[in-house]
């Protein structure tokens, strides 16, 4: 029973980037697959957040491809990056001030993508942020508010809304649970695996909270200074983890 | 449908002196379609990680796990995710899910990841909750907050929900009281008789008398004693 | 006869020079702002420097210039610009709109429609467009070159929203040529027809933000909008009070403390004109004559 969608959507080839003498993340590879969910774990300073800057095109590695549906991101213009971040992509920032027009209602917010993308109808794209307001779970009579009076949840909620209206194909995602109460986390766990699910998403996501990646990630790559250590199945990479910085990592983790 | 040759298995603990610890030599298995193995052997003979060998879960060291087309030890993670989801159910002992997903998605999950309708994936899923007396009103309750006995019912009906071709069962009748256990014999017989290989841990020695063709004791694989020859 | 002390039109040639390939550059790409070393002038930004430095620019010892504030010729920065030209350049100055070659402006576009030769010069306080939800100019400069106005649309947007209309009254943004979005600086909206197919050269001069626009004769300018909420050039729904016109835009004057008030025409030099033909609004004085 293989399904059709049998060639990759992003595949990375020895991608490295160094801050001088520092190293940010040196000879990275991987395929990611439609519907996969990929975890990268590690410490701070372990070079996920450069790596997933590199991939997003947010930073320029020094050597490597990044090929998105057979297209080098890095070989193409701007124009055409910028476009690919805006209906394509998708960045969940783990600061939901980042990724927010906080000056902008959440029906703007919501809609901006729509916007830039040609929707010139309010209807329809007030519509279509109604709708993407209660996927998320946000009440649509907040859609006039603006992002600053809703909770920290709510707010990252609405990125996650604002991020998906145009049905991206890739979510990048730096540490989306981050900074929220532990039962917030879980209700947008739920919320992000059953999105990636219905939406057939591939994701890559960063994280330095091994019980998020367990449940999140189909996959897992383990970084350390900057190196990928290791990689594989995510239960397996957890529950029988071969190279000693991960068994250290998992071993660290309390038991809940 | 579940092959298993000379398969070994060693566990490396490189914070605690990289001591090499063997856990399995030379394992052989074979488990037909329609076929329940049970496997035998005291606490700590490898039952367990055997098990999670033939899931994906432990890496082999050397050695084949061929589940249907696919060797276990030599394949990516992508099908291995796969194989999970279209030929291999796993029903452990533990309830890992997300905390605040209602019980009947949670079932329904398997289903759903198939892509089935969700109002079938759905149907599937109350019947099984039905079948193994979950009651109705905690369908729509996360089953984190559930006792021992319920959540192992709920992981039951989720390794139920669709009819892999192979499962592995880990002490499915544990902490059940008569009538569920039977309900869970049951639906293993069912599974059995449309052709399911099947292979499991059981304590309980009537259900494995009741429902397992054949026993296969896992001390046979155990690693010698350093020193001793095999 | 001008003041010997400067030189013509107060800049000094290469300044002039300099302003006129900003200018031009301008004219070549309608709508795109164009950075130019803006000068201090002898009056404080936000007065119209750089429709000053502009005007400046493109005046001859030859041209007749008027010079608006809101429509009218006669309040206290039209008649300052003005006295300064007089004095730098020694130009002919006028208050009527056909008489004038170069007209600079504040706020408004003139009713009576503009002919092949004028040059109308608007004073801009911000040039961007977009700097209303994007605070960082790498940012913006960034998205007019790849064309990214998605933004624009989310602005009119939270009107919508908020007001149930596009509340946006004046500096309401344009689309030049179908290239670039352009603040057609704070004119009310009502007038924003009048800046596309205009037979008169347009440039607009912002001063402190260092930038200059254009739109050549006869250019194309859509103003921006959504399929159901159309744009629509409004104004009072008065008819002027003093000349009776139907179609001019109109000041509000409050008259008393009793809530009088009386709408007149923005633009005084239409008004009189018009006046002076004969026509007659609901509180002309000259009706009991």
């Amino acid at each position: 029973m293989k399904d059709l969608r049998d060639t990759p959507l992003l595949v990375v080839e020895d991608l490295s980037k160094r801050y001088g003498a520092r190293i940010g993340c040196v000879d990275v590879s991987f395929d990611l697959w439609p519907g996969e969910v990929l975890g990268i774990v590690g410490e701070s300073g372990s070079g996920k957040s450069t790596l997933l800057s590199c991939l997003a095109g947010q930073l320029a590695p020094d050597t490597g491809r990044v090929l998105y549906q057979g297209h080098d991101t890095l070989e193409m213009g701007e124009p055409q990056r910028r476009t690919l971040a805006r209906t394509d992509w998708a960045f969940v920032h783990q600061n939901p001030r980042d990724g927010l027009r906080m000056g902008v209602s959440a029906g703007g917010n919501v809609g901006e993508r729509l916007m830039a993308v040609g929707a010139r109808n309010y209807g329809a794209i007030r519509e279509a942020a109604t709708d993407w307001l209660g996927r998320v779970e946000i009440d649509a009579t907040r859609i006039d508010d603006r992002p600053r009076q809703f909770s920290g949840g709510m707010q990252q909620r609405l990125q996650i809304a604002r991020n998906l209206v145009t049905a991206p194909k890739l979510v990048f995602m730096d540490e989306p649970t981050g900074g929220l109460d532990v039962s917030v986390q879980a209700r947008l766990l739920d919320l992000l695996r059953g999105l990636v699910r219905d939406m057939g998403l591939s994701v890559i996501l960063v994280t330095h909270d091994l019980a998020v990646a367990r449940l999140l990630a189909d996959r897992l790559m383990v970084m350390q200074g900057g190196h990928v250590i290791e990689q594989g199945l995510t239960d397996q990479v957890l529950d029988d983890p071969q190279a000693p910085y991960t068994q250290l990592l998992v071993s660290s983790v309390l038991q809940v | 449908m579940i092959e298993i040759k000379n398969l070994c298995k060693s566990f490396t603990l490189h914070n605690q002196g990289s001591a090499v610890i063997p856990v399995m030599t030379g394992a052989h298995l074979r488990v037909a379609p329609g076929e329940c193995v049970a496997l035998t052997g005291a606490s700590g003979a490898g039952k367990s990680t055997l098990m999670r060998m033939i899931w994906g879960n432990y890496l082999a060291a050397s050695g084949v796990i061929r589940v249907g087309d696919l060797n276990v030890a030599q394949a990516s993670a992508r099908e291995i995710i796969a194989l999970r989801r279209d030929t291999l159910g796993y029903v452990s002992q533990f309830l890992r899910v997300v905390p605040r997903v209602p019980t009947l998605r949670v079932v329904a999950e398997p289903l759903l990841a198939l892509g089935t309708p969700e109002a079938q994936a759905e149907a599937r899923a109350m019947d099984l909750l039905e079948r193994l007396n979950i009651p109705q009103r905690l369908w729509q309750l996360s089953p984190t907050t559930f006792s021992g006995g319920e959540q192992q019912r709920v992981n039951i009906a989720r390794g139920f929900a669709h009819p892999y071709p192979a499962l592995l069962l880990d002490e499915p009748t544990a902490s059940l009281d008569g009538a569920n256990r039977a309900v869970v014999l049951d639906l293993i017989a069912a599974a059995k008789a449309r052709g399911a290989a099947i292979v499991g841990i059981f304590h309980d020695e009537a259900a494995r008398a009741q429902i397992c063709d054949r026993e296969v004791d896992v001390t046979a694989f155990t690693p010698m004693p350093a020193g001793v020859a095999p | 006869m001008s003041d010997q002390a400067y030189n013509f039109a107060y800049l000094d040639e290469a300044t002039k020079r300099m302003i006129r390939r900003a200018i031009l550059k301008g004219l070549a790409v309608p709508g795109y702002q164009v950075p130019f070393a803006s000068r201090e002038m002898p009056m404080p930004y936000g007065w119209g420097t750089g429709g000053v430095q502009v005007t400046a620019a493109c005046l001859t010892p030859e041209d007749t210039l008027k010079v608006i504030d809101q429509g009218a010729d006669d309040t206290t920065n039209a008649v300052s610009i003005r006295t300064f030209f007089e004095r730098t350049a020694g130009v002919a100055t006028t208050t009527q709109t056909a008489q004038a070659s170069v007209i600079q402006t504040r706020h408004r576009i003139p009713e009576e429609p503009l002919r092949a030769g004028q040059i109308l010069v608007y004073q801009v306080p911000i040039p961007e467009p977009l700097r209303f939800l994007e605070p960082r100019e790498s940012e913006t400069r960034k998205m007019h070159a790849l064309e990214e106005y998605g933004l624009m649309h989310v602005k009119l947007y939270e009107d919508i929203a908020r007001h149930g209309e596009i509340s946006t009254a004046y500096a309401y943004p344009v689309r030049v040529e179908g290239r670039y979005v352009m603040d057609p600086s704070p004119i009310p909206k009502f007038d924003n027809p009048k800046l596309g197919n205009c037979p008169a050269i347009q440039l607009f001069g912002a001063g402190r933000e260092q930038r200059i626009y254009a739109l050549p004769p006869y250019c194309d300018v859509v103003s921006l909008d959504f399929e159901d909420h159309p744009f629509t050039p409004s104004k009072a729904d008065h008819d002027c009070d003093l000349c009776g016109c139907a179609t001019s835009y109109l000041d509000e004057v409050i008259t008393d403390d009793q809530g009088g008030r009386m709408f007149v025409c923005s633009d005084t030099d239409f008004c009189e004109t018009r006046r002076d033909a004969g026509h007659r609004g609901r509180l002309s004085p000259e009706e009991t004559a």
